[in-house]
């Protein structure tokens, strides 16, 4: 036996995040790509797919700022989006605004009445706990259906209501629907870093891990939790006033569709639930595709066996989604230098068969 | 002067009497120990009165004021604390994000500011350090060993600093050195004014650093002393340290 | 009986194992201590094969045991009891240990083993027929103990063993691994008792930073100056 008697320590560990260089250079090109898309894409039904990603990419990261950070999937938060779509017809019959820019005024309207919704709704849904939750809000989803058909003569029942389009040019037509909806998604991915950054995000993190727990150590998890409910209708309600004004009409079935929720899910999990990024690039990845699928395959629904069978690619490949994928990928590189160096660092003179 | 009691808990589990009758005092200012064998029901004791589960009956009472129906997050924001037998710790997070959640902000503001201010991040890193986790701060707390998730609860707790303490077997699976530095943080602390009531099996642990102990039998409480008192008491002996007691100074 | 050999091994964050050499005894009662995060747990894994390693070789009764199945360690003769509770609450004491035979095939020697099983722990045999959830922590580590040697191993795994448990539950705990040394089996724990557990063993080994700092006897262990150092007011950083 040794007489040494200091104690041996095991090294330090390497830092495993992405080094703040890649990530910076990597959202700069990302930026940068999609500034430039409609542009260099100029085809309108191209440029189409990418008015329908930014719609997207701020409702899944909407809806992510809720669900992924505290674990809480809401399968009715169509209902903001539906909230969002008729408001912003409603209200452009109402007070007769003039298709074209003065209808992107109806933006921060959609925000601000889908916001109050929230207030409400989710006092009552968040009484519950996470399974009966998910069920709650599916079905408050389907009470709102069943208000835009039977409200006529607000809603216009099944017949829809419609919104006037602008006469733009068609080349051109839809450049401004495309670089506000950028806007609004670049808000949304900031809000959601900052909301990720702060203690409330991390109240957040805490309860989707361990709720009781949570409050056991003195947060107001019913605060936070109705706090980024309300957050996350705003931005759904943003989508649903693009949504609206950009197709040009409203139905019940299509603004109060279950489908939506399980539309913005896969994304979020396809690019990485709870992440900052991980939802925007599962809905750029996924509604990019899908509408790819739609045009080129059309028709018959073959394109939701396509999409279905990317979705579950996506999974087998990367499961956790593409974020945390390129992550453990990342860490991975970086244990394995890590441990060549040590490996060859290590000469212990008694240890026989340290390496294979 | 009674800090924290429960009077005449019962609490049933389908068929299974987990508390029966069960009335105890546990005094202010006192390293209060909490000892029994196993499904004697020290845990749900706790849960009771930590606002986790609701009694059948009796009352839970805190600085005279009845706390029974309360729940987990008003018995914090009345000053307790507590950890958990089966370490319920943040597995997702890092071990640094989860000392930052026992740090308590006040005021909307202050909530939407970076979750890790210098002071915060100051303590954090001292409590890690004193439990020795400091290595792994990165690491994310579900990849801890079990005794690591003690200590890394005992950190936490530190940080959240509530004026009273429900330790519920923070030895286990802790190593002997560290569990003596836990002690000597207890002492100190205990120095401070915060009060302690701390569930062990470790007799040594329990009988070193206790005021007072409190022994639990099938559900209800058998005796109440100070530790030389229970240590020596035959029916003590009998049901639960067994008669090899001599290791213990 | 059990060798291991430059022994390298992490769950992918790094090495938890760094470079260790372990002999196990036939016949012996082998204590592993340390530190929390010497890499006790992962230590056992590796031997459960739960856990391949990087690098090193592990042995087992003169065969290559690293990078089998758990299952293919089971059948050789390697049982562990982990350190959580792992009994399934809603299954009958009965149940549980004959599902300990799960990978026998022939019920007579299931029901056999059973019976010799009930003989050597008593306290199970009045409660059979008892949901496991029901029982206290010791007995049901009791039943897990029971349920381990349905498989007559040869070499028996212990991951703390007297965790959680009561002073008078421990000490029948410890009856039992001495039970099963004097029917001729080898086991290896890990305990965070040390003075208990090396009391217990007849070997002990202590793991620091994943590397084996010291071997001896329990009793050398127990007594040596270094052990001192490590466990009464020397480092308290964890690994």
């Amino acid at each position: 036996m040794s007489t040494d008697t200091t104690i041996s320590q095991r090294p330090t560990p390497p830092s495993y995040e992405v080094p703040k260089a890649i990530r910076f250079g990597a959202l700069a090109v990302g930026f940068l790509v999609l500034v430039l898309f409609p542009l260099v894409f100029n085809n309108p039904t191209i440029s189409t797919i990418g008015v329908f990603a930014m719609i997207f990419l701020m409702a899944v990261t909407g809806w992510n700022i809720f669900s992924g950070y505290t674990g809480y999937i809401a399968l009715g938060h169509a209902v903001f989006f539906g909230i969002g779509q008729y408001a912003t017809a409603m209200l452009a019959s109402y007070w007769q605004i003039p298709p074209g820019w003065e209808t992107f005024l109806l933006i921060p309207v959609s925000m601000f009445l889908a916001g109050l919704a929230a207030i409400p709704i989710g006092l009552i849904v968040l009484r519950v706990r996470k399974h009966t939750f998910i069920v709650l809000t599916i079905a408050l989803m389907f009470i709102f259906q069943l208000f835009a058909y039977n409200l006529r003569g607000w809603t216009g029942g099944s017949q829809g209501l419609e919104v006037s389009q602008p006469p733009w040019d068609g080349s051109i037509f839809n450049l401004p629907y495309y670089y506000v909806g950028l806007f609004l998604a670049i808000i949304a991915i900031v809000t959601s870093f900052m909301i990720r950054r702060s203690k409330f995000g991390l109240s957040l993190l805490a309860i989707r891990d361990d709720e009781d727990r949570a409050r056991s150590l003195g947060i107001n998890t019913r605060n936070s939790k109705l706090t980024a409910f309300v957050i996350s209708a705003i931005f759904l309600g943003a989508a649903g006033c693009m949504y609206a004004m950009f197709v040009g009409s409203v139905y019940p079935q299509f603004s109060f569709d279950p489908a939506f929720d399980l539309e913005l899910s896969i994304m979020a999990f396809a690019g990485g639930l709870g992440t900052i990024l991980g939802p925007s690039l599962g809905a750029l990845i996924i509604s990019g595709a899908q509408q790819y699928f739609l045009i080129t395959f059309g028709g018959a629904n073959v394109f939701l066996i396509v999409y279905g069978a990317l979705f579950i690619l996506i999974l087998r490949l990367l499961p956790g989604g593409v974020v945390p994928a390129i992550s453990d990928k990342w860490r991975s590189h970086v244990v394995r230098k890590e441990q060549r160096i040590l490996d060859s660092e290590s000469e212990g003179p008694a240890e026989a068969g340290a390496h294979k | 002067m009674t800090l924290l009691g429960v009077e005449g808990i019962t609490k049933n589990y389908g068929g299974i009497q987990a508390l029966r009758n069960c009335t105890m005092n546990f005094q202010e200012g006192a390293i209060n120990g909490l000892i029994g064998p196993n499904g004697s029901g020290k845990t749900t004791l706790f849960n009771v009165m930590t606002g986790y589960e609701t009694p059948d009956s009796g009352k839970v009472t805190f600085r005279g004021k009845d706390i029974t129906n309360s729940t987990p997050d008003e018995v914090f924001a009345a000053g307790i604390g507590r950890t958990f037998q089966l370490t319920r710790i943040f597995p997702r997070l890092t071990v640094i994000e989860n000392v930052h959640i026992a740090a308590q902000r006040h005021g909307l503001i202050a909530q939407m500011r970076q979750w890790s201010q210098p002071d915060e991040r100051a303590r954090a890193l001292e409590s890690l350090d004193f439990v020795g986790l400091t290595k792994l701060a990165r690491e994310p707390a579900g990849s801890l060993s079990y005794g690591q998730q003690k200590l890394l609860e005992f950190a936490f707790i530190m940080v959240a600093e509530p004026k009273v303490m429900l330790l519920d077997e923070p030895a286990g699976g802790v190593n002997p050195t560290l569990l003596k530095h836990l002690g000597g943080r207890i002492k100190e602390l205990n120095k401070t004014g915060v009060t302690f009531i701390i569930v062990e099996h470790d007799m040594e642990f329990v009988m070193g650093i206790c005021d007072q102990v409190s022994v639990m039998h099938q559900g209800s409480a058998l005796l109440e002393g100070k530790p030389e008192l229970i240590r020596n008491d035959p029916a003590v002996l009998e049901a639960y340290l067994g008669t090899d007691m001599t290791e213990v100074k | 009986m059990l060798t291991l050999s430059g022994v390298f091994a992490g769950y992918g964050g790094g090495d938890i194992l760094r470079g260790v050499d372990l002999t196990v005894e036939k016949g012996s009662i082998t204590c592993v201590v340390g530190p929390n995060g010497a890499g006790k747990s992962t230590l056992l894994k590796v031997v459960s094969g739960l856990l391949v390693p990087r690098l090193g070789s592990v042995t087992f009764q003169g065969e290559s045991i690293a990078g089998k199945s758990p299952q293919a360690i089971l059948k050789g003769g390697i049982v562990q009891v982990m350190q959580a509770r792992s009994l399934f609450p809603d299954l009958t004491v009965r149940e549980n240990i004959e599902l300990g035979a799960f990978l026998i095939n022939d019920q007579k020697i299931v029901q056999q083993r059973f019976n010799e099983i009930l003989d050597q722990f008593p306290m199970v045999k009045d409660r059979l027929k008892d949901k496991a959830g029901s029982l206290s922590g010791g007995q049901q580590r009791t039943v897990e103990f029971a349920r381990a040697l349905m498989l007559d191993p040869a070499l028996v795994v212990l991951d703390e063993p007297s965790m959680g448990l009561e002073p008078k539950a421990a000490a029948a705990m410890y009856g039992y691994v001495r039970q099963m040394r004097e029917h001729g089996r080898t086991v290896l724990l890990v305990e965070q008792n040390v003075r208990a557990g090396l009391g217990l063993a007849t070997h002990g080994v202590v793991l620091e930073a994943g590397r084996v700092r010291l071997t001896g006897t329990g009793k050398e262990i127990l007594e040596n100056p270094q052990m001192k150092v490590l466990y009464l007011g020397g480092s308290t950083q964890t690994e």
